[in-house]
């Protein structure tokens, strides 16, 4: 026998409370495959886990929440970890003030909808009063740091959760999913604690904080794939749509309030979609004609080149530009 | 003309078949450089077409700035700019690929001076693990150790890759005997079952693509092995073991009586209706409802995250464990295990700790290190007094309370622990509870049973 009248974890109905209905006859079968997962309900399983060890352990979580993909499929575990009850934890966002405002409504409505609590640490504030100052080259990625880290300390989060993922980057690749960093928000490679089986050790001194990646071992597809089968919304920007852009270092750049386009960047309007999103001025477009979900995960999975590679600018800057970023303090 | 439009019509197939929900193999390599170990991963990124052109020209480019002439496939699982600067490596890499078959994740365990640790590391959640050889060299010493390290981890399957096949002729005779002494050898440390493979990762012969040069060898590839292998064994044969993560009581008008136990199924099955006994306690109930994240479903298995309800209100908190009530592992304070050590300061007899196992941290105290195991030969070394970094040993420990541990024979989850160090909160050391390895005839032994001197009779 190889079928299974075993329930299997499909996806969430949307009221939540549907039972599995029929198996109260439930056989038992011989074969293994009637116990198989799938290997979005193993990634599932194992972020779920992650989110509940961090609520067993720690005092005062917190989830960044950019709006991006990984970050919304971050909320929908938790959402889905500590159901019926509320999600423990608040949201952060660092607010680098060249957000997409797609991005920001999007942010908006969700935290109405399921009654967060979200903390905003804005770049625009640290600049108005003279504690960064703006680059040369407009960009504001990196100077999110300084911003988070404060708004870490005054809110005394202890663990706070992103959504990076190891087949994002190589410096990526190396880190663990609790990640001890220093009272300077640093991340020391050669210092981190080897992690065994499913056994996570978040011990932290005073000053301390520990960042938690549920997302560790999903890759871009299965991002989607999830969001797929999950019907989870996202920002209307990741599907393709008809957007003035103009091109810079190779890029379909937005134009907009943070600097661009300068002289001699002619503007002209592309059918396009975002496959990250971040800060206006280094996220860049791809052209697409995926509207659908469905349409989406088929040109990712036919994409040859990393989602980083294709559009973001600020990974450009040097074979080590994440590993710099993430010793200072960043995501 | 768009981006997506320009991908070509074999690319859109590709896709369709990476667009279903498929199987995830956990595995780690172990080898080192001289084996072509890096080759190998980096062969089998590039041939199924894991490698995209912006990974590719980063590493053509690196190749070329170092003075090589073609890309360097080794370079794709090169790490950090503080390990290229140091000639150092940091542990374990994970790399992530998918075929239209399954998804992977593979282990990448580098580094010759923290062999034992790294690979004890990656081997902890493998599924899999490939061990290099040179055929040239055959089993030597390091070869004897990752075989150690993956039976004594318990990995379910191990995969022996006989590599560099072309600089040995392509001699079936070299490989027959290659992975006939290898096999007895890893019979004898327990391990079930052995795949081994004729290849060449320098030229592809049997990575990805059937070799053209052994038509002698009708096995698989090792992509098809990694493919086909069975990674969902019938977990109704495990006895069921649920560590309670957290409470959740939602105290809403919705619902106002709420009250789940949430936690991921380290073994086994657990159904409405089966009586349990929660520990330490030893109190009993009926399991009234599974909740599988957003669904109420009959029965719940590893690993699967749900959530418990109990016919009985019963004071159960995180660090408990729901087991049946007719298969319960009994609590003890006294843990007897093998263990790996992890940190750069030694583990000492009398040191006191903190034990992590699965959801509960108590205090303890390292009773008596019995014996430090040479991994090469496995002869133990009686009353060593410490265990310093990859130093594998047999210890005893008494905890502050009562702990349900399995045998890790039994259970991997609920027979590892952690220990660490409660003044900075290091981890310290691996811990496996019970014997070491299964015997010889492949039967399991088991039990907290103190440590034998004579203990490591293969």
């Amino acid at each position: 026998m190889t079928t299974s009248t075993e329930p299997t974890t499909g996806p969430a109905d949307a009221s939540g409370t549907a039972t599995a209905g029929t198996s109260a006859d439930t056989t038992e079968t011989a074969s293994g495959t009637a116990y198989a997962l799938s290997h979005l309900d193993t990634l599932e399983s194992e972020a779920v886990h992650i989110f509940r060890e961090v609520a067993g352990e720690f005092e005062r979580p917190v989830i960044l929440f950019s709006g991006g993909k990984d970050s919304i499929v971050m909320l929908h575990l938790a959402l889905k970890a500590f159901a019926p009850a509320p999600v423990p934890f608040a949201l952060l966002h660092v607010d680098t003030g060249h957000n997409f405002p797609e991005v920001l409504d999007y942010r908006d409505r969700v935290v109405a909808e399921h009654r967060l609590r979200l903390h905003v640490a804005s770049v625009q504030e640290f600049i108005d009063r003279g504690e960064l100052r703006e680059r040369a080259d407009g960009t504001r990625n990196p100077l999110q740091t300084v911003p988070l880290l404060h708004a870490i300390e005054t809110g005394r989060f202890d663990a706070v959760f992103g959504g990076g993922r190891r087949d994002e980057e190589k410096a990526r690749a190396k880190e663990r999913v609790f990640s001890l960093r220093d009272e300077f928000g640093g991340w020391d490679p050669r210092r981190q604690r080897p992690e065994l089986w499913q056994l996570y050790n978040g011990r932290h001194a005073p000053g301390e904080h520990v960042r938690v990646f549920p997302l560790s071992n999903w890759t871009e597809l299965d991002v989607w794939q999830y969001i797929g089968r999950e019907k989870i919304e996202l920002p209307a920007i990741y599907y393709a749509h008809t957007r003035e852009v103009f091109k810079r270092d190779g890029m379909w750049l937005a134009p907009g309030g943070w600097g661009g386009p300068r002289d001699g960047e002619a503007v002209q309007e592309r059918r396009v979609r975002y496959r990250t999103v971040g800060d206006m001025s280094c996220t860049g477009a791809v052209d697409s004609d995926a509207a659908t979900i469905e349409q989406v995960i088929a040109e990712i999975a036919a994409s040859r080149l990393t989602e980083r590679g294709a559009t973001r600018a600020d990974d450009k800057l040097s074979e080590a530009a994440m590993e710099d970023r993430k010793r200072e303090g960043y995501f | 003309m768009t981006t997506a439009a320009t991908t070509s019509t074999a690319g859109a197939a590709e896709a369709a078949g990476l667009l279903r929900e498929t199987s995830l193999l956990r595995f780690a390599t172990a080898g080192s450089v001289d084996d072509g170990k890096s080759t190998l991963v980096g062969r089998l990124l590039h041939d199924s077409k894991s490698v995209l052109a912006d990974q590719l020209e980063a590493v053509e480019h690196a190749s070329r700035s170092r003075g090589a002439e073609g890309p360097d496939l080794a370079l794709l699982t090169d790490g950090l700019r503080a390990e290229r600067e140091q000639g150092i490596t940091i542990d374990v890499a994970y790399r992530y690929f998918a075929t239209p078959r399954r998804r992977f994740i593979l282990a990448d365990t580098p580094g010759h001076v923290q062999y034992t640790r790294n690979m004890v590391t990656g081997a902890s959640t493998a599924d899999l693990a490939i061990i290099l050889v040179d055929a040239r060299n055959g089993v030597v010493e390091q070869t004897r150790r990752h075989a150690a390290v993956a039976a004594l981890l318990r990995v379910p399957h191990v995969v022996l890759a006989v590599n560099k096949m072309d600089l040995a002729g392509y001699d079936e005779s070299v490989f027959a005997s290659i992975a006939e002494q290898f096999t007895a050898y890893a019979a004898s440390l327990g391990v079930p079952e052995v795949t081994a493979v004729p290849i060449s990762a320098l030229v592809g012969d049997n990575v990805v693509t059937p070799s053209e040069h052994m038509d002698w060898y009708s096995g698989p590839t090792v992509l098809e092995h990694l493919e086909t292998v069975e990674v969902d064994h019938d977990p109704a044969g495990d006895v069921a073991r649920f560590p309670v993560q957290y409470v959740i009581r939602p105290q809403t008008a919705e619902h106002p009586d709420y009250r789940g136990y949430a936690g991921q199924l380290a073994s086994g099955v657990l159904r409405v209706g089966q009586p349990v006994t929660v520990l330490p306690s030893g109190r009993t109930s009926v399991i009234e409802g599974i909740d599988a994240l957003g669904q109420s479903v009959r029965a719940a298995w590893a690993p699967q995250s749900v959530t418990v309800r109990l016919a009985d209100d019963l004071d159960i908190s995180r660090g408990d464990l729901i087991a049946p009530a007719d298969d319960a592992p009994a609590p003890s304070q006294d843990v007897t295990a093998t263990v790996c050590h992890l940190h750069d300061t030694p583990l000492r007899v009398g040191q006191r700790v903190l034990l992590k196992h699965t959801t509960r941290t108590v205090k303890a105290i390292v009773k008596e290190i019995g014996s430090r195991l040479t991994l090469d030969d496995l002869s133990p070394h009686p009353e060593p007094g410490e265990l310093v970094a990859n130093d594998i040993g047999r210890v005893r420990i008494r905890t502050a309370e009562p702990l349900p541990l399995d045998p890790y024979a039994l259970s991997r989850r609920t027979g590892s622990f952690l220990l660490i160090d409660p003044a900075d909160g290091s981890t310290l050391t691996a811990g496996m509870s019970g014997e070491a390895f299964a015997g010889a005839d492949g039967a399991v032994r088991a039990g907290n049973d103190a440590p034998r001197e004579d203990g490591w009779d293969f």
